[in-house]
């Protein structure tokens, strides 16, 4: 029997499981095979492999690790709400094996120097791979550009001026240019600041009865439009976040066809939570971009199983109890997401809006393909990040049972169906149930 | 929860009164009533009566407002209560304590009702949600959300003035809806009575998005709006509204939707005429109006306090029951 | 007949004996108010009898219960009316029913927030046992035993009459 330790990780057999690999287009019950912390065969096991341990899936489903487009780990600079060590941990327990975050921490990731901080700190708490994007602009403030070329030289995966406001077209046209110069792709939040200003609920029946302050549609849509028209006039390759309207779906949907450079994707609880959830000033309902009517969660749906929305992403922030105990509009928008991406995915299967493959390849290869990244997905000799999940087992969500520092989801109470039952990160166990 | 069952208690009685939503007809008939006692008593010499002697009540105010929280403190003191004002302005809540911390701290001091008044939609609930169970919270006004006792002070003068079949009334709502507590209080008021036909008239910028789903019909011509009604209520027009666009000025409001006695040709012949207060003279309506024989601007004053006189008492009443 | 179907007699003798109690105790320009809704039929008869010069009082003490919360807000409220100061007056205080006292307490409490009179004498129409408090009527009209569960009621105002109700 060979010894393990980090520098030479167990031989492990999977066994019994019914592997889904949508990148590889393969929905079988076959064993895989780790070593080296790379998958080293799926099938038939590789010439004199022995294993150093056996993990039993039978009843299971085996897939890649998924790939979460956005989550927010609040480190640096909110560790009072949430850090890598905890979120990364809340990820594993999730089955989620890379988290892409935005770059509006506190200092905004504008430097090699952010970039390697994140990357040391996801690596000393070694439970999932944490990626971030580079900030679009100095500081976020939509003015200056900032330096690209030596974000991407130092590992970004993308840039973006997250939820914060351009100064004008001309800096997001140039912007939007020399992003392209490094093949680096943007990502656009769809969000017309003027049009939103101080909104926080859907500008609609719910919002007028409640006296809220409201986002119009336009605010999305009026932005999704003029970005798509800068794509096409500088060529660089845009994702938009979180898309929440019908009528943005629609957009993106006529955009693809005409063969633009853009993905897109949605958070998930955009496809169960409407205005109404909002019900008597729920704050735990209170997101940005915000939740839009039940026609808007239906398209969004159809966009998501067509494929036009090509990665669903947990959208996943973190806050500490203060922030949402205040009256509505003063609470901090966002929900905490990393617990309930899986079994929340799994329900729309149930619920058939979608095919289980279709649903873990918008949780695997779609998020990885649009952040440029080698994962989700069981090739031979890719990483072995890998997720068993057990679809059939129900469980509570409730302060002891959710993982991540961020109480703050208003799926709270909510019996859920689907769990991670082994997380494998480089073919090394960091979660089990 | 509910607002139904967050501000009324298992037998359906007043606990908080922080909407008109969530309120049945015969609850708020019920407070109707109560507050015509209470009327009675501002009318006599001894103006006092002992209801809530040894209770103390607070006036946790985040917004200004000197004429809300007077009628407030009038109204409290005229049931023998012991009253405590507190005026937080913006300012004091960034740099010191949360919503929360000031609550528990005035708890801690024993206090039995909180009047609160906050630029946030839905603050009332949120310290209602929040507050000790033996303590009432009263909504003096959320942000655009909700005045309940602003909207029922006026079908109070309403039914006064007009009796008590609300059903064969024509009631024109006039102003800034889009950001106006009191016209939504009013609105679920008037459709809780079964107003015969409630309506807003405003420019397309001052309507907010689907108001039809109010239950009110949509007007943007005050001639069209107005014709045969048998209330205006006018809304204050505040300054600020030049600023983001929303009208290009005071004049032009008041050439397009000012009340006078020339338009009023088309109202019907009793028409009575309604004012939150303070009244802008020569914007929402020229002073011939305001102090014309169908205005009842003063009265809603007056009524006032018998209105907030009867949801204090009524909403102190569960109280004592929890204590007991 | 019953000495309580008799209430015109039991008036007469009321009006008799509260003249007699004013003439001793020096009791002058005396003025009377009765309480909401029996004791003002009772005080609207005996103010004629006696001829008062300052127009009848009427108290309603509703808000001066202190069993207010129990039996929750009485939406008919009558403002209390008191065409006259109290300060210094001698006030002849009407009920139609004593029972447990507490209503005279609540009309002494309120008539104190109007001011301090010299004087008060307490005439009720029917005197009945289970006393709460440590109030007494000075005129009487009839003293009746009724059991716990029995209660009697004056019907009016035209004509008065008393009415004995058992509770089921």
């Amino acid at each position: 029997m060979m010894t393990s330790s980090t520098q030479h990780p167990d031989r492990i057999r999977i066994s019994g499981g019914r592997v889904i690999d949508p990148a590889n287009n393969l929905d079988a019950v076959l064993d895989v095979f780790v070593a080296d912390g790379n998958i080293a065969a799926v099938g038939t096991p590789p010439d004199g492999f022995i294993a150093d341990h056996e993990i039993d899936a039978s009843g299971r489903i085996v897939c890649p690790g998924l790939v979460d487009l956005c989550a927010r780990t609040r480190e640096p600079g909110q560790e009072h709400k949430a850090t890598i060590a905890s979120e990364s941990l809340a990820a594993a327990s999730g089955g989620i094996t890379t988290l892409c975050c935005p770059p509006d921490t506190y200092p905004v990731v504008e430097t090699p120097a952010d970039i390697e901080l994140i990357r040391l700190r996801a690596e000393a708490a070694g439970k999932a791979r944490v990626v971030t994007l580079g900030a679009l602009t100095r500081g976020l403030d939509g003015e200056y550009l900032s330096e690209m070329a030596a974000l991407k030289k130092a590992g970004c995966v993308g840039v973006s001026n997250a939820l914060r406001p351009l100064a004008n077209t001309q800096v997001l046209r140039r912007a939007l240019e020399y992003a392209a110069t490094f093949d680096l792709t943007v990502f656009l939040y769809a969000d017309d600041h003027w049009l939103s200003a101080n909104g926080c609920a859907h500008e609609g029946k719910v919002a007028t009865r409640m006296g809220l302050p409201g986002i119009p549609q336009a605010a999305e849509t009026a932005a999704i439009a003029r970005d798509l028209a800068l794509v096409e006039q500088t060529g660089v390759r845009a994702h938009f976040c979180r898309l929440s309207t019908a009528r943005a779906a629609h957009m993106v949907a006529r955009a693809q066809f005409d063969g633009l450079p853009v993905t897109a994707d949605v958070a998930i609880p955009y496809l169960y939570l409407t205005e109404i959830d909002i019900r008597e000033f729920d704050s735990n309902c209170h997101v940005i971009p915000p939740l839009r009517t039940t026609e808007d969660r239906q398209r969004l749906r159809d966009a998501v199983q067509r494929g036009i929305f090509s990665a669903i992403c947990s959208d996943h922030q973190p806050h500490d109890p203060d922030a949402k105990l205040r009256p509505f509009p003063s609470t901090e928008p966002g929900i905490s997401g990393l617990d309930t991406l899986l079994p929340l995915g799994l329900r729309l299967v149930d619920e058939q809006v979608m095919k289980l493959g279709e649903l873990i390849h918008r949780l695997t290869a779609g998020p990885a393909r649009i952040l440029g990244l080698p994962g989700g997905t069981l090739a031979v000799g890719s990483a072995a990040d890998i997720c068993i999940f057990d679809p059939e087992l129900t469980w509570l969500l409730d302060p002891s049972t959710i993982k991540s520092h961020g109480h703050n989801t208003p799926f709270m109470g909510w019996e859920l169906k689907g769990r991670a039952t082994h997380t494998l990160l480089a073919g090394r166990l960091v979660h089990t149930l | 929860m509910s607002t139904a069952s967050l501000q009324l208690d298992a037998h359906g009685r007043l606990k908080h009164f922080l909407s008109i939503e969530g309120l049945n007809n015969q609850l708020l008939i019920d407070i109707l009533d109560t507050a015509e006692s209470f009327a009675g008593v501002t009318e006599q010499t001894v103006k006092k009566v002992p209801l809530l002697r040894g209770k103390t009540i607070v006036n946790l105010f985040f917004e200004a407002s000197t004429r809300t929280r007077t009628t407030f403190e009038l109204a409290a003191k005229r049931l023998s209560a012991d009253v405590l004002n507190i005026n937080i302005t913006q300012s004091s809540a960034v740099k010191g304590e949360t919503l929360l911390d000031t609550l528990r701290n005035l708890e801690a001091m024993h206090v039995d009702m909180f009047v609160v008044r906050h630029t946030d939609s839905g603050a009332a609930h949120f310290i209602a949600n929040h507050a000790a169970p033996h303590v009432s919270v009263i909504n003096a006004g959320d942000g655009r959300h909700a005045h309940p006792t602003q909207a029922l002070l006026d079908i109070f003068t309403i039914r006064r003035v007009k009796g008590p079949d609300f059903g064969r009334l024509r009631v024109a709502i006039v102003g800034d809806i889009l950001h106006s507590r009191v016209a939504r209080s009013q609105i679920h008021a008037l459709n809780l009575l079964n107003t015969g036909d409630i309506r807003i008239v405003a420019p397309k910028t001052l309507v907010p998005a689907y108001a039809e789903s109010l239950g009110v019909h949509v007007y943007h011509d005050l001639e069209a709006g107005i014709e045969a009604a048998d209330v205006i209520i006018m809304l204050r027009l505040q300054r600020e509204r030049m600023q983001g666009a929303l009208l290009p000025s005071e004049h032009e409001y008041y050439e397009l939707f000012g009340v006078t006695e020339e338009k009023l040709a088309v109202a019907s012949p009793d028409v009575t005429i309604m004012h939150p207060g303070p009244i802008n003279r020569g914007v929402e309506m020229d002073s011939e109006v305001a102090d014309g024989s169908r205005s009842v601007i003063l009265e809603q004053v007056t009524h006032g306090i018998a209105v907030r006189m009867a949801v204090m008492s009524m909403a102190m009443h569960h109280q004592k029951k929890v204590t007991q | 007949m019953n000495e309580i179907d008799n209430i015109p007699g039991m008036l007469d003798n009321m009006a008799h004996e509260l003249a007699e109690l004013l003439k001793k105790g020096n009791r002058d320009n005396p003025a009377m108010v009765g309480i909401h809704t029996g004791g003002v039929w009772v005080a609207e008869q005996l103010h004629r009898k006696l001829g008062l010069s300052d127009p009848l009082g009427s108290l309603d003490i509703s808000f001066y219960r202190d069993d207010f919360t129990r039996i929750g807000m009485n939406p008919v409220v009558r403002p209390s009316q008191l065409p006259f100061g109290i300060d210094d007056r001698h006030i002849i205080l009407v009920d139609d029913v004593l029972h447990t006292g507490r209503t005279i307490r609540a009309a002494m409490n309120e008539l104190f927030d109007y001011g301090r009179p010299a004087s008060i004498l307490l005439a009720t129409l029917v005197e009945r046992d289970g006393r709460e408090l440590p109030v007494q009527a000075n005129v009487v009209g009839s003293h009746i035993r009724l059991s716990a569960t029995q209660h009697i009621k004056l019907l009016g105002p035209d004509p008065l009459r008393l009415e004995i109700k058992q509770e089921s």
